[in-house]
């Protein structure tokens, strides 16, 4: 019997975008050509002012640590424990992913340091961005 | 909404609550619906207007024989039945109907006859969140409890002390799940479920419902029971996702909500003498405390931690134990309606003496949405 794996996003004529990049290595935003909000996640006019006219962008992928929970109980594609987090991108907008690459614990894992986007091919057409935290 | 126009004059929970596999989730609707038929001494042929979330109007009006001229199937998850009186008395004062039945039932333990929770993976929620591995409320509810308790430096002793002295409230309820004394040392060394979040800082999951009958003010002393007068109500939504709230210390939703329905009811909160704040989550009643007004911003754990809020306390919430203790099937919003009806008829196993204002607050997905009805029991 194969593992159960993790739940996939299914891209939509508006989201393409976004999933597009993260397989070739960038996170895109949008910004609004009138007011210059920049938000998240991606739709084809601007959340704040309504402008249908908005420009995709690749975001820095720097980010910090803004809030999470560490999961003990088992869920599919997942070994516990493990992160879930929200991130607060340089750009402004916030999103959810996983902190990658250090220990899964309180004492690793400290509000507002520093991280930044790593992105992992899971199949052929989806990869999913997750942050690091940064060396200083 | 005019104060007092619209009284609840119907009230009852399920016949039984807690883990019942001999029910299914409609049956749940129709025992909560029957009994409060009978508190309020009606039949279904006396209701024409329905409404209820987790099954559809449909579904309830034709399994008991009810042929509405109104019908609200708002579902905004937990708090739908407060955004449900608050819809139900704007059709009774528009004319729409005259006698409304409002029901909640769930095998949310059980899970006889439910259906089950599919999110699609092309919504938003389902690519911007699922990849990353939530399962369910313990890991979205709780997300943003780190930031709040770094914002405010408050602790997870006065986190755990919430669920403590919701069980010293739910000791004095027979029917409520969990009796038994807990200390925060009790609370801190329960099982890791999501951290911060230990499993007795986390709601129930129980078998249960309750309904409502709304009516105008003018007809409501016609009824055996002491009428609820509908003094305010309010409501509102904000994100399918709990990643994209505004403040992870404050949910637009509540503020929103509840200026409303105190705008609505002329009142302040120094006038409430009862209050239930949906609790799935121990962090819940320190968001509705600080949201609603009644203690400033970081300060809801203290006023909670010096026993404001317990028994013997100036402002008793949750005096039925809530979703920590009394019960919770998924859409708890029911049973804090409930107990604001039990306090202010003068009938609650943890009676406030002399409650006349009561407000239950309420929260709908994930910090998703919000609904908050204030009552009084003082005659027009």
């Amino acid at each position: 019997m194969p593992e159960p794996k993790r739940a996939l996003p299914e891209p939509t004529p508006e989201t393409a975008h976004f999933w597009e990049g993260t397989r070739q290595g960038e996170l895109r935003l949008q910004r609004c050509d009138g007011c210059a909000h920049v938000y998240f996640p991606p739709r084809p006019f601007c959340p704040r002012c309504a402008h249908r006219s908005v420009t995709v962008f690749a975001a820095s992928g720097r980010a910090t640590l803004y809030s999470y929970v560490i999961h003990h109980r088992p869920v599919p594609g997942f070994t516990p424990p493990y992160s879930i987090a929200v991130v607060e991108l340089a750009e402004g907008p916030r999103m959810m992913t996983n902190i990658v690459g250090c220990p899964q614990t309180p004492e690793a894992l400290v509000l507002d340091m520093p991280v930044e986007v790593v992105f992992e091919p899971i199949n052929d057409s989806i990869a999913l961005p997750f942050f690091r935290p940064v060396s200083r | 909404m005019k104060p007092k126009s619209i009284a609840i004059v119907g009230a009852a929970e399920t016949t039984q609550l807690g883990k019942l596999p001999g029910q299914s989730q409609i049956q749940l609707h129709a025992d909560a619906a029957l009994n409060t038929l009978a508190d309020a001494g009606l039949t279904p042929r006396d209701i024409d207007g329905i409404a209820t979330a987790g099954e559809t109007p449909v579904t309830l009006a034709h399994y008991l024989g009810i042929t509405p001229t109104w019908v609200d199937g708002t579902n905004v998850g937990g708090c739908s039945f407060m955004l449900h009186v608050r819809h139900a008395a704007a059709a009774i004062n528009e004319g729409l109907c005259k006698t409304v039945l409002i029901t909640h039932g769930e095998s949310g333990r059980s899970n006889v006859g439910r259906a089950p929770f599919a999110r699609a993976a092309s919504s938003l929620a389902g690519q911007f969140e699922a990849p990353f591995g939530p399962m369910g409320p313990p890991t979205l509810f709780t997300l943003p409890v780190l930031r709040y308790l770094k914002r405010y430096g408050v602790t997870q002793e006065e986190l755990a002390m919430v669920a403590v002295i919701q069980r010293e409230w739910a000791a004095f309820h027979p029917r409520a799940s969990y009796r038994t004394p807990i200390t925060v040392d009790d609370v801190l060394g329960s099982d890791m479920v999501a951290y911060p979040f230990r499993k007795l800082m986390c709601c129930l999951v129980t078998d249960g419902g309750g309904a409502l009958i709304l009516t105008s003010a003018e007809r409501a002393r016609d009824f055996p029971q002491r009428p609820v007068y509908v003094l305010g109500t309010g409501e509102s939504v904000e994100t399918p996702m709990v990643s994209q709230m505004e403040d992870f210390t404050s949910s637009r939703a509540f503020v929103v909500s509840g200026k409303k329905a105190f705008a609505e009811a002329g009142i302040g909160t120094r006038d409430v003498d009862h209050l239930m704040i949906y609790d799935a989550f121990a962090h819940l009643p320190l968001f509705g405390l600080e949201d609603l007004g009644f203690v400033e911003r970081g300060a809801a754990a203290k006023f909670i931690w010096e026993r404001n809020t317990a028994p013997g306390g100036k402002l008793p919430v949750n005096t039925n134990g809530g979703g920590l203790s009394y019960m919770h099937s998924g859409m708890y919003g029911m049973y804090a309606l409930q107990e604001s009806v039990r306090q202010l008829r003068g009938v609650s196993p943890a009676q406030v003496p002399g409650a006349k204002i009561s407000v239950a607050h309420g929260v709908g997905g994930m910090f998703a949405a919000s609904g908050t009805i204030v009552m009084s029991n003082q005659a027009p």
